[in-house]
Order: structure tokens, then C-alpha cells, then sequence
């Protein structure tokens, strides 16, 4: 599904990822930990095509295909999507017609007609029954006023509605209360499939009680580092990051 | 992939070039430019308007001499030559027609290219439109359904001929000939515009529409509009305007009259379109208008603007609100591009017991625009229990353009009750990369920002007219693509 290779990027001429190696298949889960700085978000915005970031070496493909010189809304299209760790307003902008927005540039991308209005909230009722989401959340402006728990099932909830092949999470545990985490968890859950992967990119072990990864990657300084499976997210819980950053430095 | 800056944005927002940019060869009938007493009373002969209507012009061409031209508005422009412009112009075509086949083909071409198909406009939205261009009214429609319940909605010049007494009451009474410089110049000099009477009791049927057009070369256009809803009835009125673009900048003075008697209710929507002039800043229209209403007891006025042409605007509809617990509402959007400058708001003139009040004005800025929103909330003595509440809101885009709010507060009744909010706001690089992460491309997702900004404004207008004023909104803010 997703490959990446021998990935280099920098900000304002600042190298933050120095040769990232990763490999993804349908199906799977990954995690992604490492400490503040280590480059786990630039690398989800680096995925997602965000051009405040520049990659000076290295490929990102997705099903064969190199995802370089797409735009993000293209990238998109083909299927990545990522979950925001700070997703922002849009004041008088709906929830619901956000989406039917997506969707519909999405298809229309793909050369197929907009989707009919009731298969639309045919959906939308779904998906939101999925994440216990109210309907009257559905009709607020998009992400204003927000709790940071309401932000993130939101998040997700985007997510099943558009389906993507690759979804990236971008710490989607933070700002979230235990029973929010078991919400947004089990909805994760419940879209994965044997045809989806998903990126979880976390500081803590705890969203990973719920989501469980098939491999534990560890990011820092802009590599990864180490590779394990779920009893590595335990083993950095215990011993903690100057564990990984002792050992790397030996 | 080159990295999509504000600057790109920018770009983007400055190629967007007039859409409705043509001319229409129609042959007219002009008046030798310059403005003295005989042009006054030519211009009344060529409309054959009895004496008293000559009178009142002439009263106003004299008190408009004594007049300076204001220059307090926070606009920059080269004023314009008023011994330069010709006063009239009329298409040379039959002055009467009955129905569209008689209409010259031309015109309704015209029509075509902005998408406005009249027979479309009748049969799908019901609405009926005594459309003006270039001062004289060439078609009037669904005049029978109306004059069954007794509206009278027609020309102003037919009016002056055939509702004499109506005219003669109404005019100038909510807009004196003294009240400004343009308001005297337009009653000197109006060559046309639309007259609308409400009967006691009666709900108009159908929204009121009038498309207006400049498109004489070198024409001012000065139009006078009169609405008088009678007590307890209603309409809600349409005006959209476009028009063609120009090198010359254009003067447009227009005067819009609104009077609502005891529990009359007057909807009063605009979507105006003017001629912004060109991405340099040269040509375009010259927007220098009086609106305002004037509302009896339990009378209610609600005025609601889309405003995204004409180089310079100056603009402020306003309610008079002399009845008790009669109701003034002003809802607007006012889109600046390039090197456009308006300076537009509201007056809520509070003089009954428990008046009401709503602003709420969207200003959207783009290129190296200056979007002003100038408003006075003023409370009388009398005005027991009055309420205001304002709301302010800038969209910037870019870092070259201007929002500038001048909010007037008068309050001389302890009771009286206002508030103003007002926010400024950027539409961020972050905002776009989240849409465009979800797939949707910068383009849309600037449109789909700029019409959350002003969704308050956008849902009181009728459903036809918003969908062509979101359209609008999208074509003054986007790149050349689409």
C-alpha cells in the first residue's frame, strides 16, 4: 500500500526527517512513537502533500504510484487522508456540508456524478451512529467552538465518511477523556479493514490499548529507529524515551 | 509541486477579470452632455412629465448648484466631471411594448450573456421584473396577477403620468431634493426606475425584481425608486445589477425611497454587480447612492445587500424608525478586489418606543482593496426601550488590502439598549491546506470559506437570488480557472 523510502525533509532549510524507511501494507497498523521533535507530525504532513514542508530527497508511493508531485486535494483523492492533531475552523461552515463538499470534489475527481442527497445522508446517519455522534453536532459550524474531544471524533468521523485507503492519525488521543478515547478507538476500529492501513502516530501507549498496531515503529531525530511489535509500545511506556535515545547514541 | 503561498492567492485573486464585460450596440437617443436648467426641463419634456414634475426637479437642480460634493467617506477617487456627462439616453426602440417578442433582440442577447433569460426568470421563479436599462423601462411583466390585487408596479415615469397623486405625496418625503449632494442631483436628473404601491392588507404575491443595466457610453445612470406598502401589507423586492464594462468610470446616483405604513413590511434585496474596473484599477463604476425607509408603527424595513462591483461605493441604506415598535434590519456583503473602495453601512435612526435594530455587515477584502463599514445607531429622546445590536465582521485575504469599521453611537434616552461586535479575520494558509487535505481544491475552498463568513447575510436573501449571489461571491473572489 504505502512505501516509503529513504525519506529527507526540511522546513525553512532545517532538515527535520533524515532518511525515513517505512513500508505499510493493507491491512495493517502502524504506530508511529517518538518524543516532541523527533519529526512524527512532519511526517504525516509530509504524507498529505502540506507544502510548508520541502522534501529534498527521497519517494513517498502509494499503490505503485509516487505521491511527489501530486497537490494535497489530489493526493486525497487517491485515498490518504489524515486525521488533524489541531484541526482548524471554519466559522458557518457545516459539518455536513464540509463533507458533502469532500465527497462530491472527490468523485467529481474521479469523473463520477455528485452523490445523491439521500444516499449522502443515508451515510452521514451511519457514520455518525458508528462514532455516537449527535446530529445536531452535524449542523455546527466545522470544528468552531469545539471541545478537543468533539474535534477529534470529528475527525474520525470524516474519516468513515470518505473512506481513504491510507488514514494517518495524527495524535488523536490528545485532548481526549477516556471515554472519548474508547469512542473514537472503537469507530477506528470498525473501518479498518483488510484493504485499509492506518498510520497511528502517538506520544503515549495508551490509544494503542485500544487500536492495536501490528508493528511499533520509533521515530527520533528524524529516523526511525527501532521496530517491534505491540510489546514495544509497552517496553518505551516502562523504560521510557531515553531508553530508545541511550541506545541509539551507543 | 510548488508551494501554494498567500502570494499565489493573491495572484490568483487579481487575474479575475470582469466576467460580464461586453456592449451592447443598441442605437440611443442622447442629450448633449452638460447639466444646466434647460437640460432639466428637456429631459422632463422628452419623459412628456407634467409641469409640477419639471418644478420639482428644477427646485432640486437649484439647490444641488449650492451643493459641494462630500468628501468624508474613506474612499480616493478623481471626482467626476459633472458639466462632462450626458444627463439622458434612451434606446431608440417602440416606447411601448406589450410583450418579450417586442423586445429588441439585442437587449434580450444581452440578457443571455448574464445568464438573466427573462422568459426563464417568468416561468421558473415567478417573478415578475420591470427591467430598466439605460433609463427606460422596455418590458414589464405579470402586471395582470398584480393589478388584481391592486399593486401597482411600474415605471416611475408611468407612475408620474397615471398615479400623479401617489407621486406627488411620496417622492423626496423619506429622501428630500436637500438631503445630499447626489440624493439633489439624482431629483434634478432621474431618467427612470421602478414605482411599486402595496394596497392595505395585501401580501404581494411574488417577489418584486428589477435588473438594472448601464450601458450607454459616457451615461450616468441616475435612477429613483419608490416602494410604498400601505398599512399591514407586504413585498419583498429584488434589485440585481450588472453591467458592461467601461474605460471611463461611470457615475451611478441613485435614490431608493421606502415607505412602510402601520404593520407594512418591506423586504428590500440587492445584488449589485457594477463594473469594479479593471485589475490596474482603471475604469469602473462610480456607486454613490440614498437608500432609506421609513417605517410607521409596528412598520418593519429589512434591508439585504451583496455588494461586489463598482470602483467606488458609497452607500448606506437606512431605516427611519418613526413608529413605536416598528423594526430596521440591515444585512450585507461587501466584496472588494483589486484597487475597488466602498465605504458602505447603515443608519438606524431610532425616534418610537420600542424600536428595534439589526446590522450585520460582512466585509471581504481582497488585492489592494479598502472595504469601509461606516454605521450610525442614533436613539432619540422619545425612543423608549430602544435595542440596537450590531455585528462587524472583516475577511482579509492577503496583506496589501484594508478593513476599516467607523461605527456612530447617539444615544439620548437612558433606556436605550446597544451593542457592537466586530471581528477581523484572515483566511489562513492552514484553513486551506485542511480543505484541500479533504480533497477539496484551493479554489472551492476559498469559495466554500468565503460563503461560511457570510452565511448569516447569504440565508436572508430569497433562495433564487442567493444562489446567484453565492455564485457571484465565488466569481469576484477566485483565479481566471473555472
Amino acid at each position: 500500500m504505502l512505501q516509503i523510502k529513504n525519506l529527507h525533509a526540511s522546513v525553512e532549510d532545517k532538515e527535520i526527517l533524515k532518511g525515513i524507511n517505512l513500508e505499510v501494507k493493507a491491512g495493517e497498523i502502524h504506530a508511529i512513537m517518538g518524543p516532541n521533535g523527533a519529526g512524527k507530525s512532519t511526517l504525516s504532513s509530509v504524507i498529505a502533500g502540506n507544502e510548508a514542508f520541502e522534501v529534498t530527497e527521497g519517494d513517498i508511493i502509494l499503490e505503485g504510484e509516487e505521491l511527489g508531485e501530486l497537490a494535497p486535494e489530489e493526493r486525497a483523492h487517491k485515498g490518504v487522508f489524515l486525521s488533524f492533531q489541531y484541526p482548524v475552523e471554519i466559522p458557518g461552515v457545516s459539518v455536513t456540508n464540509f463533507m458533502k463538499t469532500a465527497i462530491n470534489e472527490s468523485r467529481k475527481a474521479q469523473g463520477m456524478e455528485e452523490m445523491p442527497a439521500s444516499e449522502m445522508l443515508k451515510k452521514i446517519k451511519e457514520k455518525a451512529e458508528l462514532l455516537e455522534i449527535d446530529r445536531k453536532f452535524l449542523s455546527r459550524s466545522l470544528n468552531e467552538g469545539f471541545s478537543g474531544g468533539e474535534k477529534k471524533r470529528n475527525e474520525i468521523f470524516q474519516m468513515a465518511m470518505l473512506e481513504p485507503k491510507l488514514a494517518i492519525l495524527d495524535e488523536t488521543d490528545s485532548g481526549l477523556d477516556i471515554d472519548a478515547l474508547r469512542i473514537v478507538a472503537n469507530g477506528v476500529n470498525k473501518l479498518k479493514s483488510k484493504d485499509n492501513a492506518i498510520i497511528v502516530i502517538t506520544h503515549y501507549q495508551r490509544l494503542l490499548e485500544y487500536i492495536v498496531p501490528d508493528f511499533v515503529h520509533v521515530l527520533h531525530d528524524g529516523k526511525i529507529v527501532k521496530t517491534g511489535g505491540k510489546e514495544l509500545a509497552l517496553e518505551l511506556e516502562e523504560k521510557g524515551y531515553d531508553w530508545i535515545k541511550s541506545s541509539v547514541e551507543k | 509541486m510548488s508551494k501554494y503561498t498567500e502570494e499565489d492567492l493573491k495572484k490568483e485573486l487579481e487575474t479575475k477579470e470582469y466576467e460580464y464585460g461586453f456592449y451592447t450596440d443598441i442605437e440611443a437617443d442622447t442629450l448633449p452632455i452638460g447639466l444646466n436648467e434647460d437640460i432639466v426641463r428637456a429631459i422632463s419634456a422628452k419623459k412628456g412629465e407634467p409641469e409640477w414634475m419639471t418644478e420639482w426637479r428644477l427646485e432640486a437642480f437649484r439647490i444641488w448648484e449650492s451643493m459641494v460634493e462630500p468628501e468624508w467617506a474613506n474612499v480616493r477617487y478623481e471626482k467626476p466631471d459633472f458639466q462632462a456627462i450626458s444627463y439622458y439616453s434612451a434606446p431608440k426602440t417602440k416606447p411601448k411594448l406589450d410583450s418579450l417578442d417586442e423586445v429588441d433582440p439585442e437587449l434580450l442577447d444581452t440578457f443571455n450573456k448574464l445568464g438573466i433569460s427573462i422568459e426563464e426568470q417568468k416561468r421558473l421563479s415567478g417573478v415578475a421584473m420591470d427591467i430598466v436599462m439605460d433609463s427606460v423601462s422596455v418590458a414589464t411583466t405579470f402586471k395582470a396577477t398584480l393589478a388584481e390585487r391592486g399593486i401597482i408596479f411600474c415605471s416611475i415615469s408611468e407612475a408620474i403620468k397615471n398615479h400623479p397623486e401617489l407621486v406627488k405625496k411620496y417622492l423626496g418625503s423619506v429622501v428630500p431634493q436637500t438631503d445630499n449632494f447626489y440624493a439633489a442631483l439624482n431629483s434634478a436628473v432621474f431618467s427612470d426606475g421602478s414605482f411599486c404601491y402595496i394596497p392595505k392588507g395585501v401580501r404581494c404575491p411574488m417577489e418584486l425584481s428589477t435588473y438594472f443595466r448601464i450601458n450607454q457610453a459616457g451615461t450616468g445612470q441616475f435612477e429613483r425608486t419608490l416602494v410604498i406598502a400601505d398599512e399591514g401589507s407586504y413585498v419583498s423586492y429584488l434589485e440585481g445589477c450588472t453591467a458592461p464594462s467601461r474605460d471611463e468610470n461611470q457615475l451611478h446616483a441613485a435614490v431608493v425611497e421606502l415607505i412602510a405604513m402601520d404593520d407594512a413590511e418591506i423586504k428590500y434585496s440587492t445584488v449589485q454587480n457594477w463594473f469594479p474596473g479593471d485589475s490596474s484599477g482603471k475604469g469602473g463604476v462610480f456607486n454613490f447612492v440614498t437608500k432609506r425607509g421609513l417605517c410607521e408603527k409596528n412598520a418593519k424595513i429589512s434591508w439585504t445587500q451583496v455588494e461586489t462591483g463598482s470602483a467606488v461605493t458609497w452607500k448606506y441604506p437606512s431605516c427611519i424608525l418613526k413608529g413605536d415598535n416598528s423594526i430596521g434590519e440591515f444585512y450585507s456583503i461587501a466584496v472588494t478586489n483589486n484597487f475597488q473602495q466602498a465605504d458602505t453601512g447603515t443608519k438606524m435612526i431610532h425616534l418610537g418606543k420600542n424600536t428595534r435594530s439589526t446590522i450585520i455587515s460582512k466585509g471581504i477584502s481582497a488585492g489592494k482593496s479598502q472595504n469601509s463599514y461606516r454605521g450610525l445607531v442614533q436613539v432619540g429622546p422619545r425612543a423608549e426601550n430602544a435595542r440596537n445590536f450590531s455585528q462587524c465582521d472583516s475577511l482579509l485575504m492577503g496583506n496589501e488590502c484594508g478593513a476599516h469599521t467607523f461605527p456612530y453611537i447617539e444615544a439620548k434616552h437612558p433606556t436605550a439598549q446597544i451593542e457592537h461586535e466586530a471581528t477581523t479575520s484572515k483566511i489562513g494558509e492552514d484553513q486551506i491546506f485542511y480543505c484541500n487535505q479533504r480533497g477539496i481544491p484551493t479554489e472551492k475552498a476559498i469559495a466554500l470559506i468565503v460563503n461560511g463568513f457570510s452565511k448569516e447575510v447569504l440565508n436572508k436573501l430569497p433562495m433564487e437570488f442567493a444562489v446567484e449571489a453565492q455564485k457571484l461571491l465565488e466569481i469576484s473572489l477566485e483565479g481566471s480557472v473555472g
